[in-house]
């Protein structure tokens, strides 16, 4: 019997009973539907991952004050004060590795332009941060290092807080204040949008660290430091030597935590990965589950069937099916319940994997080989659970098949 | 065990001439049920040649439905040889098996087992499926077979549109399909009402009769091995006669006799009338 034959029979023994050949293939459609939505959920994520690494510069070494405990209590990073802009001269001059830097002083404020307020992150740095973060200006120019020199009253801006404060004014050139200080916009940054976090990078207000440590937080250390190296593979290098330098510079004894924390963009960036990979790994997982669960309802129902056609069975034997072509009839009905299934869970998945990105702004990412093995597992699925009811129904003694009522 | 051989199935005493198509040598069908055995056959012998029209009888338990398994290929016999049409089929596989059932044997049986929901015509294309043949030959045979038995006008009825005689029928053109050596029918009118029954044995004889095919059926029935042109009776797994049929009864001529489809109806009419009458008769007693 050629596998054309089979495969009509097969459609035919199905279409027989469309709800339960329904209600079977669910299980394998919640399944792949599921994989396929979780897992292009999960590449969206890991992708948006390496592209807000890559936005937030690459080589990048960040250094933060950390979790020291002057006096017994413990503060959490940026709390201590012993991280200073000596060290970041100090790291310059010393480690090879690192070619630029930029510290970072923070203050949350409230900026006024006009009758328009907006709340956001006074960030006190040097010019070249915005080239370690590979951020290029939209409209105006960046404060200079003379500026940062004299603590000028000067800054740039992201776009939210354009569109904040100016509404649809142009910001470059006016006046801003910042608490009660006026500043003048130089620039606005382009949009970098969310970093990996989520946070809105697009809402801060950037000027010369120097006027932010006397003006604004009337501090003498700096919270952050933005260091480039060479390469990187230079940037995870240069961990080590900045960790035994600062820790030097800070009078750290043998044994005692560090006061500062020093982190690179591929740790952070294998981090992320590992997360969102455990994430789908994890979600793929429970999905399979599902697959499986819908593989044992398909050798149960087949299970039915077999039961229920052993009358047929027993006809076809007697006219000529061999063993083979019983068991071949009855995997193959498996196998295209269970395809049929992935086919339409392909397509669930799709949809779904398209409506959560729409309503939900997540990135989907769909990738072909989650396509590709959901219907490899599916058919597998088919065969693996199928092959015992076609076995059973292909044993079964002709004589008795057909005295069976 | 070879004097257990019982001497009247021996060539001579048949009534056709044509090549033997069945012989089985002294066979055995022992059933092991683990603590005791069944012998449903006792060693058995008989030969059926070409043409023949052979009637198996005897009463439940007496090897009857044992013989025409293993005549069919459904079953192999625990010893003794079976020569189905000149090649030794005892010792076969089940694939094997199989091939022989789908080559020379035509199944009917009494519950017609056709498949549900399934048209007369793939009803009976049905074995020219597991044979191989393309798909335009196997419409071209089923429609012939489907001719052969009167049916060519329903070939796209299902089962349940058809009456039992109907669907005996279709039964008959799906065994005639691939054009068997031999038709084993079991009590193929063992569901059928007097006339229908009489209608397919005028079938089996024309078969027999126009075309040289050689029949075996069982039956319980009497009056319907009278058709058959030999009778075997079985009895406690062993062959006890071997007749030829005197007197045979010929399908047509009988249907002369008996009431159609409608004088049936209009007789039960009457009878239904009758008992009626009767039951309030009764009832007016009871009072």
């Amino acid at each position: 019997m050629g596998f054309k034959n089979t495969f009509r029979v097969a459609l035919r023994a199905l279409a027989r009973n469309k709800m339960r050949s329904a209600l079977t293939m669910l299980g394998i459609i919640i399944g792949v539907g599921a994989v396929i939505a979780v897992v292009s959920i999960g590449q969206g994520a890991q992708y948006m991952v390496q592209q807000g690494i890559q936005a937030m510069g690459t080589n990048v070494v960040f250094i933060a004050a950390g979790s020291g405990r002057p006096g017994g209590i413990r503060v959490g990073y940026g709390g201590v004060k012993t991280l200073t802009i000596d060290d970041m001269n100090a790291i310059l001059r010393e480690i090879p590795l690192i070619k630029q830097a930029a510290p970072s002083v923070n203050s949350r404020k409230q900026i006024v332009y006009g009758n328009q307020n907006w709340s956001t992150i006074v960030n006190g740095t040097t010019p070249n941060y915005f080239e370690i973060r590979n951020w290029s200006i939209q409209s105006g120019s960046v404060f200079s290092d003379e500026e940062v020199d004299l603590a000028a009253n000067v800054c740039v801006i992201g776009t939210t807080v354009a569109k904040n404060l100016f509404l649809d004014e142009d910001p470059v050139g006016k006046t801003l204040r910042i608490g009660n200080l006026p500043f003048r916009v130089d620039g606005v940054l382009e949009s970098k949008g969310q970093n990996v976090i989520g946070q809105d990078q697009d809402d801060a207000v950037y000027a010369p660290y120097t006027t932010v440590q006397r003006k604004i937080s009337g501090i003498t250390w700096v919270q952050f430091i933005n260091a480039s190296a060479i390469s990187p593979v230079a940037s995870v290098a240069a961990v080590a030597p900045i960790t035994s330098l600062l820790r030097e510079r800070h009078r750290i004894r043998i044994g005692d935590d560090d006061d500062f924390f020093v982190r690179t963009q591929s740790e952070v960036a294998d981090l992320m990965n590992q997360t969102q990979g455990v994430m789908t790994m994890l979600l793929g997982g429970i999905a399979s589950v599902s697959l499986l669960v819908g593989g044992i309802g398909i050798m149960n129902i087949m299970l039915v069937s077999v039961t229920e056609r052993t009358r047929e069975i027993g006809v076809r034997m007697a006219v000529g099916a061999t063993e083979s072509d019983v068991r071949q009839q009855f995997l193959v009905e498996a196998v295209t319940l269970s395809m049929m299934g992935g086919a339409i869970g392909i397509l669930f998945g799709l949809v779904g994997s398209a409506l959560i990105s729409n309503f939900l702004s997540w990135p989907t990412l769909v990738s072909v080989r989650a396509i590709v093995t959901a219907a490899v597992f599916s058919a597998a699925v088919g065969i693996f659970f199928g092959y015992y009811p076609a076995r059973k129904a292909a044993r079964l003694d002709p004589i008795e098949a057909l005295r069976y009522e | 065990m070879a004097e257990q051989i019982i001497p009247i199935a021996e060539p001579t005493q048949t009534a056709s001439q044509g090549k033997p198509v069945i012989r089985l040598e002294n066979v055995y069908k022992i059933y092991d049920l683990g603590e005791i055995q069944v012998q449903a056959l006792r060693g058995v012998s008989l030969e059926v040649r070409e043409g023949e029209f052979v009637a198996v009888m005897g009463p439940s338990g007496s090897g009857k439905s044992t013989v025409m398994n293993i005549l069919g290929c459904l079953d192999r016999p625990t010893k003794g040889r079976y020569y189905l049409d000149g090649v030794d089929v005892s010792g076969m596989s089940k694939t094997e098996l199989a091939r022989i059932r789908n080559r020379k044997l035509g199944f009917v049986f009494q519950q017609f087992n056709l498949l549900a929901r399934t048209s007369a015509l793939e009803n009976v294309e049905l074995p020219t499926v597991y044979a191989g043949v393309s798909p335009e030959e196997r419409t071209k045979r089923a429609m012939e077979s489907l001719t052969r038995v009167g049916l060519a006008e329903r070939a796209g009825h299902h089962p349940s549109q058809l009456s039992g005689g109907q669907q005996q029928r279709v039964a008959i053109a799906r065994a005639l399909v691939n054009r068997p050596a031999i038709l084993l029918a079991d009590e193929p009118t063992g569901n059928l009402d007097s006339r229908t029954s009489v209608e397919i044995m005028q079938i089996l004889q024309t078969l027999n009769e126009e075309q040289g095919l050689t029949i075996v059926i069982v039956t319980h029935e009497h009056d319907i091995a009278q058709y058959a042109k030999r009778t075997l009776e079985f009895r406690d797994g062993k062959l006890r006669r071997d007749n030829i049929v005197r007197e045979r009864l010929v399908a047509h001529e009988v249907l002369k006799t008996l009431p159609t489809a409608e004088e049936q109806a209009a007789e039960d009419e009457e009878d239904n009338a009758r008992q009626q009458r009767q039951a309030k008769g009764d009832a007016g007693i009871a009072k």
